[in-house]
């Protein structure tokens, strides 16, 4: 089995951003691998330790600019064989190139580049642009099995055996037959730290670029940002002493509980 | 105008010409007056094709209960009537009976399927859009929707913009980015708008029942994926996405038995109880009582975060709460700063004397 995994760069998750002209400031920044796609790396890792998923290789791909190869060194780092890099410099926090672009970029990717994908993980969300969007949309432009939010994977047969999280608690979704597109959840698995020595063996390996213009995919922007700003702030709040206090101005100040 | 005086009609048409953004005053004129020009046959093509079609297609949030719309969806139609004056389609795969909707809704189409798959709903609204054509197609952005509308929009060809939380117009919608820490200004290019709504950003419909016309849609069921079970948190409590009152548990509550403390305050105030990501991650509760960026946005009127430091994701999913109480040990956490009202006191003190005393 052969299993591709999608890696975004993104801002790091502890950084408070900045609205400025052009949109959200990135400028020396600090970005980070999107946490949900180290959790999909960490799955498709543990599935090659797994003898029985009989797993020949992952690749790990990422889409942005020159510093998606540390990103994906990363990926290598945890434990990916391979990794393509497609290269462009358009923003892909949702202000330039937007996820119908990527998805179909993955897919030119499975359909010219690495032609027997069984298993396509991806996280379940960049926490950049929260669209959630690049893994249903390529199973749908592949007309493959999905399944969202991934809790837990198992191998059945020739398929798989998920259990996703749904609005009122899980459900499990069987997929008789691979290929198929997982995006994982939070609860999926604890992703591992990179070691030292797997941190120097993954600068060998192999990351070949792309350019994104190369595959003829349709990157212009479907749904245009006119602008991005700031939401309105709260009212600063005040500090009570007590729990009698509290119950008053719950009470009578903001009228919250009888 | 005196273009249109020089023409003079055989027989009468009524037809309500919808200004469509896309064109300006004179080009929806020299329409009119290309259709005035040609003869009966052809003028019947010509409104199928030039007149500007606005309709709206709402995939409802499926519900253990067909007697009663889920209060997302609710929310979903209200977006839908702020959208344009066109009629308002709602799909289910539940018979829905037309005296338990709003009356905005003027079609119901029952897909009679026995599962909300994602593969399942993409094809059903597939045959929707081959029988008539929607300007929109909406769903609740829930995890149903969440999962449903990407695939649904890629295999009819467009891009969604999901979580809209404001409509500015037709085509022009606002949704948060950055954890909600911006919010992007978005206009659609595409025929069809294809979207998922934020609950919380909309009031509920009101189900003053309507005359609705109810159709089935045939669906060919698929086979790429098949429900096997569904684990559900029971609760007797009201449901977290939709309460009036959220009492929320995060690291600070040391295990997850002690969140019986907050199931007691919760039980008091009759609210939902709700978890930060990080007493989700700690196996404290399910991940369905997630509050944050990843989990469930809420904005009830109360919502009190009980030893929740107030992380970025955390504050994404609750900060448009009406008022938000804070009770935390440590005065530096963050959520101090965001409360309207914040108590310095050790919870395992401040919780049940809360709990006995409101």
């Amino acid at each position: 089995m052969k299993i591709l995994v999608g890696v975004k760069r993104v801002v790091d998750y502890a950084v408070k951003v900045r609205v400025g002209a052009d949109g959200v400031n990135l400028k020396n920044v600090k970005m980070s691998l999107n946490p949900f796609c180290e959790i999909a790396v960490e799955e498709a890792v543990k599935l090659k330790e797994n003898k029985a998923a009989n797993v020949s290789e992952v690749v790990a791909l990422s889409v942005g600019p020159k510093q998606c190869q540390e990103t994906l060194r990363t990926a290598l780092a945890m434990g990916c064989d391979r990794g393509i890099h497609i290269s462009t410099d358009l923003r892909t926090d949702y202000m330039e190139l937007q996820s119908d672009a990527v998805a179909k970029l993955f897919q030119k990717v499975i359909e010219e580049k690495e032609k027997d994908i069984h298993l396509v993980l991806v996280g379940k969300q960049a926490i950049d642009s929260d669209c959630g969007q690049v893994g249903p949309a390529l199973a749908g432009y592949m007309s493959w099995p999905q399944c969202t939010f991934a809790s837990k994977v198992d191998l059945d047969g020739d398929g798989l055996l998920v259990e996703r999280e749904t609005d009122s608690g899980t459900e499990t979704i069987k997929v008789p037959k691979l290929p198929a597109v997982v995006t994982c959840d939070l609860r999926l698995n604890t992703p591992r730290y990179a070691t030292l020595p797997n941190i120097m063996k993954a600068k060998k390996k192999k990351v070949d670029t792309y350019k994104a213009e190369e595959f003829g995919v349709d990157l212009e922007v479907k749904n245009k940002v006119l602008e991005v700003y700031e939401p309105p702030s709260r009212k600063e709040g005040i500090l009570v002493d007590d729990v009698d206090t509290l119950i008053d101005k719950l009470r009578n100040e903001a009228s919250v509980i009888q | 105008n005196s273009e249109t005086s020089n023409h003079s009609f055989q027989f009468e048409i009524h037809f309500k010409v919808v200004q469509s953004p896309k064109f300006n005053q004179h080009q929806h004129f020299k329409m009119l007056s290309t259709i005035a020009r040609r003869g009966r046959q052809q003028l019947s093509t010509s409104i199928s094709i030039r007149s500007a079609s606005t309709s709206t297609l709402i995939i409802a949030e499926p519900t253990n209960d067909a007697s009663a719309l889920a209060p997302s969806t609710l929310a979903a139609i209200t977006a839908a009537q702020k959208l344009h004056s066109g009629p308002i389609t709602l799909m289910s795969n539940q018979p829905i009976n037309p005296a338990t909707v709003p009356s905005s809704i003027s079609h119901i189409l029952n897909t009679n399927q026995t599962d909300s798959l994602a593969e399942t709903i993409a094809a059903s609204v597939q045959q929707a859009v081959a029988a008539k054509s929607y300007s929109h197609i909406l769903a609740p952005a829930t995890k149903f929707g969440s999962n449903v509308i990407p695939r649904t929009a890629a295999v009819l060809n467009f891009s969604p913009v999901m979580d809209i939380i404001e409509i500015l117009s037709e085509d022009t919608f606002v949704r948060p980015i950055y954890a909600g820490n911006a919010l992007a200004k978005v206009q659609s290019t595409q025929d069809v708008k294809v979207l998922t709504v934020r609950s919380t950003a909309f009031e509920k419909a009101e189900v003053d029942g309507s005359s609705a016309s109810v159709e089935d849609l045939h669906v060919e069921p698929q086979s790429m994926t098949e429900f096997i079970s569904a684990n559900v948190s029971k609760s007797n409590r009201p449901e977290l996405s939709s309460a009036n009152i959220v009492i929320s548990g995060g690291r600070g509550m040391k295990n997850g038995e002690n969140f019986a403390l907050l199931e007691a305050l919760a039980d008091k105030l009759d609210g939902a109880v709700g978890a930060s990501r990080a007493a989700v991650d700690a196996g404290y509760v399910p991940n369905d009582l997630q509050v944050g960026q990843t989990g469930k946005v809420v904005a009830p009127d109360l919502y009190i975060a009980v030893g929740i430091s107030g992380a970025i994701q955390h504050l994404s999913g609750m900060k448009d709460s009406k008022t938000i109480v804070a009770i935390n040990n440590d005065p530096d956490a963050p959520i101090m700063q965001v409360a309207d009202y914040a108590l310095c006191e050790d919870l395992f003190k401040a919780v049940p004397e809360l709990t006995e005393k409101v």
